[in-house]
């Protein structure tokens, strides 16, 4: 399941991501991303080659005496790694690991007006979680202390900045203040993770924060 | 590595073995492992080589490249203690191979690519091993995006397209 996506992660995210730079809590969103878009993964697995380079150019380090047969030891025996199994879902593989099943396996919590979100992933303040949203609705206006990264799994959403149809991610930073409204009529699904908790303008959705943890 | 994958021949494992196994645990201490740590994950490295054989791409990556992804997964997890959300894996059926011409084209390219990566200036080459090996903050990275990947990232694409034109093939 991949198709042509317009927003893709922005090149210094996906170094960021290949070099195991990126903060944790985005790994899963970019995975998924890439595992959606060609154009992604191609400009990821570019990254590689370069690494490919600088290895093959590196000064070895002579392995220990045994080295060798002790990895002899280690792969005999072992059976071939299995051949991995594409996704059939709107999730992909390693969404389909985190959630240990594809969408119907998701523990959803009602948030109000037809909203759903089930946390993933939390930890100080970052959070990995996948909402679900009716056409129609519209996420408050808010800002952000730290960055989002928000990846369409089913249906589209629309801001100042754009559509996001399946596999487009956005990104926003402090800087960046939204107010994502769902388009079409299919509920909208997404992936979403936050390094910082975002920052409402208007009180009721503030007092509403602590509850929804966003 | 075709010897590996398809007659799974250890004798040209023990030749990649003594090629890329002390190359893997130099990175590793570049990267800040202690030498006891660097032989035992280029160990571990080298025996994922062997048991996913059969997912290599030549049309996708080389092989230097491939085994360093490994090694680098294999780092970040151990740094994390956790295993890292990676993409999903994309390799050609056990029927269906890469395009000879595609192999033969992306490796050209590769060696354009490394061509390029030694012509680099020493400061701004020892920049991009430190980004690649792990040793770089996030905000020095943004410096070592200037090399030519536009060629490479294209063959890479090209590959890809014909990946799923043969998956979705009834």
């Amino acid at each position: 399941m991949t198709q042509d996506v317009t927003h893709i992660l922005p090149e210094e995210l996906l170094l960021a991501y290949a070099t195991g730079r990126l903060p944790e809590v985005f790994d899963l969103v970019v995975a998924a991303h890439v595992s959606i878009s060609d154009e992604a993964r191609a400009r990821l697995d570019s990254f590689d080659a370069v690494g490919g380079v600088l290895l093959e150019d590196t000064a070895p380090a002579a392995m220990d005496a045994g080295s060798l047969d002790a990895c002899m030891a280690m792969i005999a025996g072992a059976p071939p790694a299995p051949r991995p199994e594409a996704s059939r879902s709107i999730f992909p593989a390693p969404l389909h690991k985190a959630v240990g099943g594809g969408p119907e396996a998701v523990a959803w919590r009602p948030m109000g007006m037809g909203v759903r979100q089930a946390i993933l992933a939390e930890t100080r303040g970052a959070s990995v979680r996948l909402l679900s949203i009716p056409p129609g609705a519209a996420v408050p206006d808010h800002g952000h202390r730290g960055m989002e990264m928000t990846l369409v799994l089913q249906g589209a959403f629309e801001d100042e900045f754009g559509q996001y149809h399946r596999g487009d991610v956005e990104v926003a930073d402090e800087e960046v203040e939204h107010m994502p409204k769902v388009i079409g009529d299919e509920t909208c699904i997404c992936l979403a993770a936050t390094s910082d908790r975002l920052r409402f303008h208007s009180l009721l959705p503030r007092l509403a924060q602590p509850f929804l943890r966003i | 590595m075709a010897r590996i994958r398809e007659a799974r021949d250890q004798a040209a494992f023990a030749e990649l073995f003594q090629h890329f196994a002390p190359r893997v645990k130099g990175m590793l201490m570049k990267s800040g492992s202690d030498a006891a740590t660097a032989e035992e994950c280029a160990q571990e490295v080298m025996a994922t080589v062997w048991n996913k054989a059969a997912m290599f791409d030549p049309s996708r990556a080389s092989l230097a490249a491939w085994i360093y992804a490994i090694a680098r997964n294999r780092r970040i997890d151990m740094a994390r203690r956790a295993s890292r959300a990676e993409p999903e894996d994309l390799p050609w059926g056990p029927e269906a191979e890469p395009d000879q011409a595609d192999a033969l084209a992306f490796q050209q390219e590769s060696r354009a690519l490394a061509d390029a990566v030694q012509r680099l200036p020493e400061k701004q080459r020892t920049l991009v091993e430190r980004a690649f090996f792990g040793e770089m903050t996030h905000g020095e990275i943004a410096e070592v995006t200037g090399l030519p990947l536009g060629t490479i990232k294209s063959r890479i694409r090209l590959a890809l397209d014909r990946l799923r034109r043969e998956m979705t093939r009834p």
